[in-house]
C-alpha cells in the first residue's frame, strides 16, 4: 500500500491504495467518482475513459502509480453544473438508452473537441471507434457530438 | 383492476390492494431520488400529489434501456393531465403487494401495464375534477383539466392539483373510469427525454455497480473454468494473505475472493490453486457442427418434436417442379450488456436486504426465499438502472450467488463479476442450425414447406405459427434440442434473432427460384393466407401486408440505380418490422449503407424512445449478424473478452431511416421486435451486390464475405 496524492477535477484527494491499483478502481471504491464505469478492464470499450491533462485515457488500464501529478477529470468533474456543450448536446439530442457507456462517451467526445472544434463526421467516426455502445446509440452520439461542435463555436 | 381506500386516506390501485398499506413501498434510495415529496398524498401505487404541486410517479418495471421510466410515467401523466414539468419519476423497488409483472422482458411492459397506467391516471384526475366540483359546488362535467390545474371555464376560477389533493384522496374511487379518446392524446406520441438524462449525463451513481453501503466488502468469484467440469479442490492460502483480504469462501462450485476493494479481490482471485474435476462432456465447436448435421437427419422421434404439420408435405414434395433445399447456422452469443453481472446482498437475522439489476425481481426475490429458506416478505430488493440486460439478467443466478455469500459471511456484500466472468460465464444465446425445404409447382407456386431446426439448449428452436404458415397448404415445423453443460438463456428476441434470418433469406431464394420478386412473393403469401388459411394462424395478416408496403414504399423498392435492395419482415412479440437494406459496391467491395424500417407497435408512446429503440435494435441485429460468436473448445469460450469478442462499432453503423405505422391500435411491445428483420435485409441485399448467399453468421468471418468485409475485423 502507498499513499497516493491525486489532482482531479480540481481538487486533491489522497488514496491509499496499491501502487498497480488502476485509477478506475481508485476513483470508484476510494473516492466514490462512481461515474466512470468499468466495462472490460482491457481498455477495449473506452466505458472508464476519463481525460488526462486533457486528453482521453482508459482509466481501467492506468496504474495509480503512473498518474503523478498529472491532472485528471472524470465525468463528475466535466463541468460544474452538467453544462458543458458535451453534456448539452447529450440532453438535447436524448442520446442514451441505458447510459451506462455515455460517461465515457462523453469524455471522448470533450476531448475530441477540445483538440479539433470543427471534427468531419470521419473525424468524430474515428475518435469514437474506441467506445462501445451495447445498446446501438451511435447514430445520436454522432450527431450530439455536431451538436456539441456548434455550442462550441458560440460561445 | 381493484381499488379500494387504505388506512390513511390513501388510495392503491393495482394488485392485491387489499394489503398494500401493510406494506408501504420502501425505498432505500441509491441516488437520492427517491425520498418521498414532502406533503405528497397518496392516489394510488403509481402517484402521489403533494400540496407544492409536485407529481410524483412510481415506475416500478426494471430500466435497462428500454426507456420504460420515462414512457411508463408519460401514459399516467397522459391521463391524468398532468403538468409533464412538474412530474417526479421514481423507480420502485419490487412490490409484491402494489405491482405485478415487474419485469423486462418480451417487450411485454407498455403491453401488459397500459390500461392499469391509464386507469390509474384517470382515476386520480377524476377524484381531483370532484373535489373541485364540491368546493365550488358546480357540476363535475362543467369542469376541465390541464397542466395540472382544474379550470371552471364559466366563471374563469381554477386550482391547481396541489391545492386539491388532500381532499381529492377523500373521494372514493369510481367502480369504473372513461379514460381518453386517443385522438385527444396531449403527451403519448410526443418526443419526451430520458427522465434520468440529468443525472446519467453528470456520473451520479445510479447502476447496480455503483451502489455503495458504508462497511460493505467486495467480492469476485472464480467458477469452473469449463461448461462440463466441477469444483475438486482449492488452495487458497496465498489469497488469504494478500492485503485487504478478509476471507475465501467456498461454496457450490464457486470460490468466492472476499474482501476491501475491487482491485484486491481482483488480484487475489489469480493466486487461487483450484484444481476441477469432469462433470458431464466438455463440448467443444467442432463437436456441435457434427450434432447439428447428424440431429438434422435424425428419425428418433424421442428427439424430433413435431411443432406444426398441415397438409400432406412428403405428398406435395413428390409432385414439386422445383425443390430448394438450405441450410443456416448461428453460433452462441454472449449478451454483454456493458454492465457485467453484479449484486449487493446483505443477509440479517431479521430479513435480507438485495440491491441491483434485474429483469425479473419477483423471481430473484423467490428464489433467494427458497434458496435461504425464509419468507419472499422478508426480503426488499431495490431496483438500480441496469446498465444493459439483454435477456442476461433474467436469470437470477448472480443474485443468487450475492445472497448466498452474504449468508456465509454474515456481512453485506457486493458480488463483482468482470467482463471475462461474463463472457465465459454462460447463459448464451444458444447455437442453432436449420434446414429448410421448399416444393413449387410448374407455375412457381409454393406448394409446400418444412423446417426443421436442431438446438444447442435451445428449447423450441422455431416458432412454428409465424409466417409463413397459414399460407402454405404442406407445412411440416420439427424441433430438436441437444441437452449440452453449456448454459443457455433468453437472448434479445429469443430465437427469433436467428431464425428470422434463416427464414426470410430463405424466403428471398424460394421467390427467385419462383421468379418473383421477393416482396410480391411475400405479399402474394399473405393474401393466400388471407384468402384460403391454411391452420391456425396466429399473426395479423393485415399489419404485416402494412409494414411490407411502408418499407416498399419508404425504400422506393425496385426503383434504385446502383445500390442492392434486399427486403425483410417479420412478426415478433406482438409487432411488425419490415426492413429493406441497402447496400452499394464501393471499391469492389459491398458497404451497408441505409437500412429502412417500416415499424407497427401500434401507438407508440414516446416517439423520441421508440425512435432509438428501433434504431437500437437494428444496430443490434446487424452487430450481430455481421461480427460476433463465441466459439468453444473442451467446454470453455474461445473468446473471454472485447479483444476477441466483437461487438458492432460505431464505423459499422450504417444510416437507419425509421418510420411508424401509428395504427392507433393499443400498444404491442418495441424492445425487441426491430431486431430479427435485419440479418435478412442485409444478407439479402448483400446477395444482390456480390451475387454472393450468406448461410452461417457472423457474416464477417464466412469465406463468401472474408476477402471484402472480412479485413474490417
Amino acid at each position: 500500500m502507498a499513499q497516493y496524492n491525486l489532482q482531479i477535477n480540481g481538487r486533491s484527494y489522497e488514496a491509499d491504495v496499491e501502487s498497480d491499483t488502476p485509477l478506475l478502481w481508485v476513483l470508484r471504491d476510494n473516492l466514490q467518482l462512481v461515474g466512470t464505469k468499468f466495462g472490460c478492464g482491457i481498455a477495449q470499450c473506452g466505458a472508464c475513459t476519463v481525460h488526462l491533462n486533457g486528453a482521453a485515457v482508459r482509466s481501467c488500464t492506468l496504474p495509480v502509480s503512473a498518474v503523478g501529478k498529472n491532472k485528471i477529470t472524470t465525468i463528475e468533474g466535466l463541468s460544474a453544473n452538467g453544462d458543458h456543450p458535451v453534456q448539452q448536446a447529450w440532453m438535447e439530442v436524448d442520446v442514451p438508452q441505458c447510459g451506462y457507456c455515455q460517461s465515457g462517451q462523453m469524455m471522448s467526445a470533450a476531448a475530441l473537441l477540445q483538440k479539433n472544434p470543427k471534427p468531419t463526421e470521419e473525424q468524430i467516426t474515428t475518435a469514437m471507434n474506441g467506445n462501445i455502445c451495447r445498446c446501438g446509440t451511435y447514430h445520436r452520439i454522432r450527431e450530439a457530438i455536431q451538436v456539441a461542435s456548434t455550442k462550441m463555436k458560440q460561445s | 383492476m381493484k381499488l379500494a381506500a387504505a388506512a390513511g386516506g390513501g388510495l392503491f390501485l393495482g394488485f392485491n390492494w387489499a394489503d398494500a398499506s401493510a406494506s408501504p413501498t420502501s425505498v432505500i434510495g441509491v441516488v437520492g431520488e427517491n425520498e418521498v415529496a414532502t406533503g405528497a398524498i397518496d392516489f394510488n401505487s403509481y402517484l402521489n400529489i403533494s400540496t407544492d404541486g409536485v407529481i410524483t410517479i412510481f415506475s416500478p418495471n426494471p430500466e435497462l434501456g428500454q426507456n420504460i421510466k420515462t414512457s411508463f410515467p408519460m401514459i399516467v401523466a397522459e391521463e391524468l393531465d398532468a403538468d409533464w414539468t412538474q412530474v417526479k419519476v421514481v423507480q420502485a423497488p419490487l412490490d409484491l403487494k402494489k405491482f405485478e409483472r415487474q419485469v423486462t422482458g418480451g417487450s411485454g411492459a407498455v403491453p401488459h401495464s397500459w390500461e392499469r397506467l391509464r386507469k390509474a391516471g384517470a382515476t386520480a384526475r377524476y377524484m381531483l375534477v370532484e373535489a373541485a366540483a364540491k368546493r365550488w359546488n358546480v357540476p363535475a362535467a362543467s369542469l376541465t383539466t390541464a397542466n395540472s390545474t382544474v379550470t371552471h371555464a364559466e366563471s374563469g376560477r381554477h386550482y391547481t392539483y396541489g391545492e386539491l389533493a388532500t381532499e381529492a384522496s377523500r373521494v372514493p374511487v369510481p367502480p369504473e373510469i372513461k379514460l381518453k379518446d386517443k385522438k385527444d392524446f396531449k403527451l403519448i406520441g410526443t418526443a419526451v427525454r430520458n427522465v434520468d438524462n440529468p443525472a446519467m449525463l453528470t456520473g451520479k451513481p445510479l447502476y447496480g455497480l455503483d451502489f455503495h453501503r458504508e462497511g460493505m466488502l467486495y467480492a469476485m468469484i472464480q467458477r469452473p473454468e469449463s461448461f462440463g467440469k466441477k469444483l475438486k479442490s482449492v488452495d487458497s492460502a496465498a489469497a488469504k494473505a494478500m492485503p485487504g483480504i478478509v476471507d475465501v469462501v467456498t461454496f457450490k462450485n464457486n470460490v468466492a475472493v472476499v474482501g476491501k476493494s475491487t482491485w484486491q479481490v481482483n488480484k487475489a482471485r489469480k493466486t487461487l490453486k483450484i484444481e476441477y474435476e469432469a462433470d458431464g462432456p466438455l463440448e467443444s465447436t467442432a463437436d456441435h457442427d457434427r450434432l447439428f448435421k447428424e440431429l438434422l437427419e435424425s428419425k428418433d422421434t424421442k428427439m424430433v418434436t413435431v411443432r406444426r404439420k398441415d397438409g400432406e408435405v412428403d405428398a406435395a414434395f413428390k409432385t414439386a417442379a422445383q425443390v430448394l433445399v438450405r441450410e443456416y447456422q448461428c453460433p452462441f452469443l454472449s449478451h454483454a450488456p456493458l454492465e457485467p453481472m453484479n449484486f449487493f446482498a446483505h443477509v440479517r437475522e431479521d430479513g435480507v436486504e438485495l440491491v441491483g439489476p434485474t429483469q425479473t425481481p419477483e423471481m430473484a426475490c423467490n428464489e433467494v426465499a427458497k434458496l435461504l429458506g425464509i419468507s419472499p416478505y422478508t426480503i426488499t430488493l431495490e431496483l438500480t438502472r441496469l446498465g444493459g440486460g439483454f435477456g442476461r439478467r433474467l436469470k437470477a443466478d448472480y443474485v443468487l450467488e450475492a445472497a448466498e455469500l452474504s449468508s456465509l459471511i454474515k456481512a453485506p456484500v457486493k458480488v463483482i463479476w468482470t467482463r471475462e466472468d461474463d463472457i465465459t460465464g454462460g447463459s448464451y444465446r444458444p447455437a442453432v442450425r436449420y434446414r429448410f425445404e421448399a416444393a413449387l409447382n410448374a407455375g412457381g407456386d409454393l406448394i409446400a414447406y418444412k423446417l426443421r431446426g436442431v438446438g444447442i439448449n435451445a428449447g423450441n428452436c422455431t416458432r412454428e405459427d409465424n409466417f409463413p404458415s397459414g399460407a402454405v397448404d404442406n407445412l411440416l415445423i420439427e424441433s430438436v434440442e441437444h441437452k449440452s453443460p453449456i448454459t443457455t438463456g433468453a437472448w434479445r428476441a429469443p430465437i427469433t434473432n436467428f431464425l428470422a434470418f434463416a427464414e426470410q433469406a430463405f424466403l428471398d431464394e424460394v421467390a427467385a427460384l419462383a421468379k418473383r420478386d421477393p416482396v410480391k412473393f411475400r405479399l402474394e403469401l399473405l393474401e393466400k393466407a388471407k384468402k384460403t388459411p391454411v391452420g391456425a394462424i396466429k399473426y395479423d395478416i393485415d399489419r404485416m401486408k402494412a409494414v411490407t408496403e411502408m418499407a416498399s414504399e419508404k425504400s422506393g423498392w425496385g426503383t434504385k440505380k446502383n445500390v442492392s435492395q434486399g427486403f425483410s419482415v417479420y412478426f415478433s412479440h406482438r409487432s411488425y418490422v419490415a426492413q429493406v437494406a441497402e447496400v452499394a459496391m464501393k471499391k469492389g467491395k459491398p458497404v451497408i449503407q441505409k437500412i429502412y424500417v417500416a415499424a407497427d407497435c401500434g401507438v407508440v408512446v414516446n416517439l423520441s424512445g421508440a425512435y432509438q429503440q428501433v434504431r437500437g435494435g437494428v444496430v443490434d441485429g446487424l452487430g450481430h449478424a455481421m461480427y460476433s460468436q463465441l466459439t468453444f473448445k473442451d467446454g470453455a469460450t474461445e473468446q473471454k473478452n472485447f479483444n476477441a469478442y466483437r461487438l458492432i462499432r460505431m464505423k459499422e453503423i450504417p444510416e437507419i431511416d425509421v418510420h411508424f405505422v401509428n395504427n392507433g391500435i393499443d400498444p404491442t411491445g418495441l424492445g425487441e421486435p426491430a431486431l430479427p428483420p435485419t440479418g435478412g435485409a442485409v444478407a439479402n441485399a448483400l446477395f444482390k451486390a456480390t451475387g454472393k448467399r450468406l448461410y452461417n453468421q457472423p457474416f464477417a468471418k464466412q469465406e463468401e464475405l472474408k476477402a471484402t468485409l472480412g479485413e474490417k475485423l
